[in-house]
């Protein structure tokens, strides 16, 4: 247990390093810019004395690591500074878009990973089979298909055609839950569509590697069904790879979210930072990215760490 | 890098091979297609067609890149034989110039990735020691954020003209390249002719292209389709999203969201584009994935 504890705290640190880093790359990738924030939004025509007032606005008279240290020390206190196109504080436009980001990504998550592990758990049971062929071609496809693309299908069918649901997904904070799960029921969909692929695949591989060994065979030759050997034997060695899958897609869901968001409007994260991005509102993009940025980088240590709890194996690299 | 030897595509002119052999190799390559799988003759079929359309564009297409020919959304039929786009220009014509556009610049950018991640990882497995080490941590970091948040970020600071779009993607695309390149790097330079070229007294950059290179081609040419396929679909995803190639210059991600519109009214002409984008991703995947199984047993379900 000890070693377990150790390694999550290792890890931990790790992760806290990656995010310092991160956070560095975001804030001082703005000052690869030519000239500085305040001579890009001016423009060429701004006077000398304009340009330096602005600076001073913007503290952009301070040296940088001082400047650094100042934005990551509000980033902490929940305070992200202002935005340059409204001048509002960048939390209160985060704060709600954000909640509503998490209720979408973790909507498809709710569909997607038992749809996916089920499926991929019969992917395996049925190996070679017309139905394995036809998952293995779909999973390929499903991940040579734009994002866009899937959305806008199935707008077509669900929206236009049947009219189940509602082509935009326009929810408001007073939306209440099972009005919003209706609203979002497409752009949900589109995202586990995106997903689903990748997961069951890696089940169904992760499944068949274990297949081949000695324990499998001794149960195969005991006479036990296939189907119980599948769900009993081989599940719960399969689960190591299969949550570490889970994890780096959910990471992905966070990150698919952009393009969905903005086919079906909806008032998410994504949104802001494509606007933020097509008005050079730089201070929202660094927030933006820096949240994106994070959660992607705790996801992705969530699934460093429950892959070693669940495998002990991992606890004693070579 | 000082003493990299000019000839770097020389490869082949080396090794002297007269033509016959190449004959030779177009036979063979002609007789493993033969024998490959619907799945993979397809894709090859739709590759060439593709790349064909591409370009012979301008002289497919019966009126200019971005001329206006007619009104706006002008239904399928006679003289626009997809109808009119939402500036009332040929859809068809946009459609060729669009895949034009969209496919070259996708490859350049593969192309690019390739050779700053390439190089880099044969590198650091070459070299090992703090070299390898600072490039791997510095990769790793950059591959801690998303990329396409990355790129977002990227784009708002220095804009969106094609050229810094091309170079953004490339380098964060390279992230990737690197990694592989230096993971099957590792096994090629424990070699003993590596080491023969070592006490040779050849320099790094022999070493890189002359011995290394020619030992990895196969599995990354594997990913060199790989690769295109994603960045292709990013590059899609940051025009749809309006701030990769901008317009007037054709492109399947804008001419998706330029036309969106008509999707509320059942009209399926704004997914043209996207379907052409997901045919020829489908196409390269399938091509890879038979490629795969020929070369080695290396197959890694991406």
């Amino acid at each position: 247990m000890d070693k377990i504890l150790k390694m999550i705290v290792q890890r931990l640190a790790l992760g806290v390093l990656i995010l310092i880093a991160v956070s560095l790359i975001i804030f001082f990738a703005v000052q690869l810019l030519p000239g500085d924030l305040a001579e890009a939004i001016l423009g060429q025509n701004a006077t000398a004395e304009t340009v330096a007032a602005f600076r001073r606005e913007l503290g952009l008279d301070r040296p940088a690591h001082i400047r650094y240290l100042d934005w990551l020390g509000g980033i902490m206190q929940g305070d992200f500074g202002k935005s340059l196109a409204t001048q509002r504080e960048i939390s209160d436009l985060i704060g709600v878009r954000f909640a509503n980001t998490m209720f979408l990504a973790l909507y498809a998550a709710v569909i997607s990973v038992p749809l996916s592990v089920t499926l991929g758990v019969l992917a395996a049971l049925y190996r070679n089979s017309l139905y394995d062929r036809f998952v293995n071609i779909f999973t390929l496809s499903s991940i040579s298909f734009p994002e866009f693309f899937v959305a806008y299908i199935l707008i077509i069918l669900f929206s236009v055609n049947l009219g189940w649901f509602p082509a935009l997904s326009n929810v408001s904070p007073e939306t209440p839950f099972w009005a919003r799960v209706y609203l979002c029921a497409l752009p949900a969909l589109t995202l586990t569509l995106v997903v689903v692929a990748h997961m069951m695949r890696m089940t169904r591989a992760a499944i068949i590697n274990l297949l081949a060994s000695p324990y499998i065979e001794m149960a195969n030759l005991k006479g036990m069904s296939r189907s119980r050997i599948i769900v009993y034997h081989a599940l719960p060695n399969a689960l190591a790879p299969i949550i570490n899958v889970i994890v780096i897609n959910l990471a992905y869901l966070i990150v698919g979210v952009v393009l969905v968001e903005v086919v079906f409007v909806y008032p998410g994260l994504g949104q802001l930072i494509v606007n933020s991005v097509a008005n050079r509102d730089i201070p929202v993009v660094q927030a933006c990215s820096l949240i994106f940025a994070a959660t992607y980088v705790l996801l992705n240590l969530t699934a460093d760490i429950l892959s070693i709890v669940t495998n002990p194996r991992l606890l004693h690299p070579k | 890098m000082t003493d990299r030897p000019d000839d770097t595509l020389g490869l082949s002119t080396d090794s002297a091979p007269p033509p016959v052999v190449e004959r030779k190799l177009l036979a063979d390559a002609w007789r493993e297609t033969r024998k490959a799988p619907w799945t993979a003759k397809f894709g090859l079929i739709v590759i060439v067609a593709y790349i064909f359309l591409a370009v012979f564009a301008p002289v497919l297409t019966p009126y200019g890149e971005s001329e206006i020919v007619g009104a706006e959304f002008e239904p399928w039929g006679d003289p626009y034989l997809l109808g009119t786009d939402n500036l009332g220009r040929d859809m068809l014509t946009r459609l060729l110039y669009g895949g034009r556009n969209t496919i070259g610049i996708a490859f350049l950018t593969t192309c690019l990735a390739f050779l700053i991640g390439g190089i880099g990882g044969i590198i650091a497995a070459t070299l090992s020691g703090w070299v390898d080490q600072i490039l791997s941590r510095f990769v790793d970091i950059l591959m801690a954020i998303p990329q396409l948040i990355f790129a977002l970020l990227l784009l708002t600071i220095f804009g969106t003209a094609i050229p810094v779009l091309i170079i953004i993607i490339a380098v964060l695309d390279s992230t990737r390249v690197f990694r592989l390149a230096r993971a099957v790097s590792l096994n090629v330079v424990v070699m003993d002719f590596v080491e023969a070229a070592r006490l040779r007294g050849e320099g790094i950059g022999w070493i890189t292209l002359r011995e290394v290179l020619p030992n990895i081609l196969p599995p990354m040419s594997a990913e060199f389709g790989l690769r295109f396929c994603f960045v292709f679909l990013l590059i899609s995803a940051l025009s749809f999203l309006g701030l990769g190639i901008q317009p007037p210059t054709a492109d399947w991600g804008s001419m998706v969201k330029d036309n969106a519109t008509l999707i509320t009214y059942g009209d399926i002409t704004p997914l043209l584009p996207a379907g052409a984008i997901a045919l020829l991703t489908i196409a390269v995947n399938f091509v890879v994935d038979w490629f795969l199984h020929k070369t080695s047993g290396l197959r890694d379900d991406q």
